[in-house]
């Protein structure tokens, strides 16, 4: 736990630098909640005009969306600066992470840590806080596990796609697009029931990107749905297994980049 | 006999690269960059790392610090080997490259010091103390307080070096410390570095196309090119066995035609002023001397010792 509190104060350095700049510092953070905001509008007026989707009612599908925007927005906060690798991969700047005695993820995290998106974070949790109130969840010590399990375990799973897609610039140098398609891409499909979607997109979100853990199943299984996707609802209980899965390949992924790049130098 | 504190034997790096071939097509080329190197350091030494640039200085450091992974060969730096044990190994080194900074950009010097204090675990008071002695050594104590991007370049070097020096490396390597700064900075950096190695015992090798650098700081010159160690003894060593052309600056009596003297060749001629280079082992200075005077009358002259800029250049063209 000591990296922890090394990566704390890199956080702080990083807030601190960036609160000098103040005026920019507001901008985005309104610029990233309007956009944020934008995901809320889509929903919102698809609802103006049907009752349902995919079977699931208007504050349903706001659950959903909340269960998969604070998980990805948590980690858009903390992991998604793995992206920038490639931009100090370019400018040979990365060879400076590789000289400190901190795990390299760890110090790219903290170094280009942006409290602005705490933006991304905001709008969901008042969607999901709301939906929590308002959808009909029989509540119970289960389900107050479930959720909290699930939102970790969402910020993991997204955490993941993040690192694994952003390894790609380690041998490509340019891949933020093949990266942006999985983790923006993702977050939007997630915010959707699994149900709408057509077969083969289903299969890839469920067992190959396994994004459907993050929020799909946790949500049929807290809203009493039986057989969501026909799988038992208890696959909701998964989702931990399957963010620890994704923690080991994306670690493994990762370190597999990180000596790649070493070999080839700068 | 200690074991020595950086040992390689046999070290190469070499990279693919893609050249175009056609207007799609690349070929994938490999570029060797180190191609076996032996080198072993002692503990204490200073010594000088010199080479044209992209003879394979910066990847041997590279190498050295477990940044780059070395394609064959073997590597310990303080018994470590570096791509292994990178993380343990970056508590040992401080490492200063003069291209880029290590510093936090918008943060005063202070707080970078005090961050660097964290992420190498320094216990307090032994970081105060360093802080106390480097900012004395290189009168850093104004500067503390200042944003680093409001740095001179030479106050901002300065900060680089106590920024690398902090946790108390055993080892200290320099690519370029002293590049793009103005005479002044340049001593005090060497002076500093001088002091750490004698004070502290703290083993340095540096990079650099200041030969002044070299002159000053190292017993010990190493030379690179094309990827192999060329050269490797004290810089007196070198100095001889390579300076054999010095030069005889004659005065002579009144201004006049190039003189035509056996043994020697005139490169350069202002007014009365003469400049006769000739080699050691084929002629002495007085000999030259007196084929001289007996074709013109002398006022003044000296005899030019080769610098280790004219030796380099020599070793580099051939």
């Amino acid at each position: 736990m000591a990296s922890l509190s090394v990566w704390r104060r890199l956080v702080g350095a990083r807030v601190r630098a960036d609160w000098q700049y103040r005026t920019s510092f507001f901008l985005f953070l309104l610029s990233q909640t309007v956009v944020a905001c934008m995901d809320l509008a889509v929903v919102v007026s698809i609802f103006s005009q049907v009752d349902s989707l995919g079977g699931w009612s208007g504050v349903e599908v706001a659950l959903l969306f909340g269960l998969s925007g604070v998980p990805f927005g948590l980690a858009d906060m903390t992991i998604s600066q793995v992206e920038t690798a490639s931009r100090h991969i370019k400018a040979g700047t990365f060879d400076l992470f590789l000289l400190r005695p901190l795990p390299t993820l760890l110090h790219l995290s903290a170094t280009e840590f942006a409290l602005r998106r705490l933006g991304r974070v905001l709008q969901p949790l008042v969607v999901l806080l709301a939906a929590l109130v308002l959808a009909p969840i029989d509540w119970s010590l289960e389900t107050v596990v479930l959720l909290l399990t699930t939102l970790l375990s969402g910020t993991l799973v997204f955490g993941s796609v993040w690192v694994v897609t952003s390894s790609i610039s380690f041998w490509t140098v340019e891949s933020q697009e093949v990266a942006n398609a999985f983790t923006y891409g993702g977050s939007l499909a997630t915010g959707y029931p699994i149900d709408v979607l057509g077969t083969w997109l289903r299969r890839i979100l469920t067992f190959l990107v396994p994004l459907a853990f993050v929020a799909y199943f946790p949500a049929a299984r807290m809203l009493g749905r039986d057989e969501p996707l026909g799988q038992p609802s208890a696959i909701a209980w998964a989702t931990p297994l399957v963010a620890v899965a994704s923690v080991l390949v994306a670690r493994a992924v990762w370190s597999l980049a990180v000596r790649h790049h070493r070999s080839t130098g700068s | 006999m200690t074991e020595p504190v950086i040992d390689v034997a046999g070290l190469s790096k070499s990279f693919t690269v893609m050249r175009k071939a056609g207007r799609v097509r690349r070929r994938r080329e490999q570029m060797v960059a180190v191609a076996g190197i032996d080198l072993h350091i002692e503990r204490g030494a200073m010594v000088g790392y010199i080479g044209p640039n992209g003879a394979g200085k910066s990847t041997t450091i590279k190498m050295l610090t477990g940044i780059l992974v070395p394609t064959a060969g073997r590597v310990r730096v303080d018994g470590l080997e570096p791509s292994r044990a990178r993380t343990e190994l970056a508590k040992r080194i401080g490492v200063v490259f003069g291209q880029r900074s290590q510093l936090w950009w918008d943060l005063p010097l202070r707080d970078s010091f005090d961050l660097l204090r964290h992420v190498y675990r320094v216990p307090a008071e032994r970081h105060a103390a360093n802080l106390q002695r480097y900012a004395d050594g290189l009168d850093l104590g104004p500067l503390l307080d200042v944003p680093v991007r409001q740095l001179s370049l030479g106050q901002r070097m300065r900060g680089e070096l106590t920024a690398a020096l902090l946790h108390d490396p055993a080892i200290l390597l320099l690519d370029e410390p002293t590049i793009g700064l103005d005479v002044i900075s340049k001593e005090a950096v060497r002076e500093f570095l001088v002091a750490i190695n004698r004070d502290q015992g703290t083993t340095v090798l540096l990079t650099t196309h200041d030969l002044t650098d070299v002159e000053r700081l190292c017993e010990r010159l190493l030379i690179i090119d094309h990827g192999i160690l060329i050269e490797d003894g004290t810089v007196a060593g070198i100095t001889s066995r390579y300076g054999t052309e010095r030069t005889l600056v004659v005065d002579l009596a009144e201004p006049g035609e190039p003189l035509r003297i056996a043994g020697a060749a005139v490169t350069r001629v202002e007014g009365p002023r003469q400049w006769l280079r000739f080699r050691r082992d084929e002629v002495s200075a007085s000999e030259l001397l007196t084929r001289v005077t007996a074709q013109v009358e002398v006022r003044d002259l000296s005899v030019e010792e080769p610098d280790i800029e004219s030796i380099v250049r020599e070793i580099y063209r051939r």
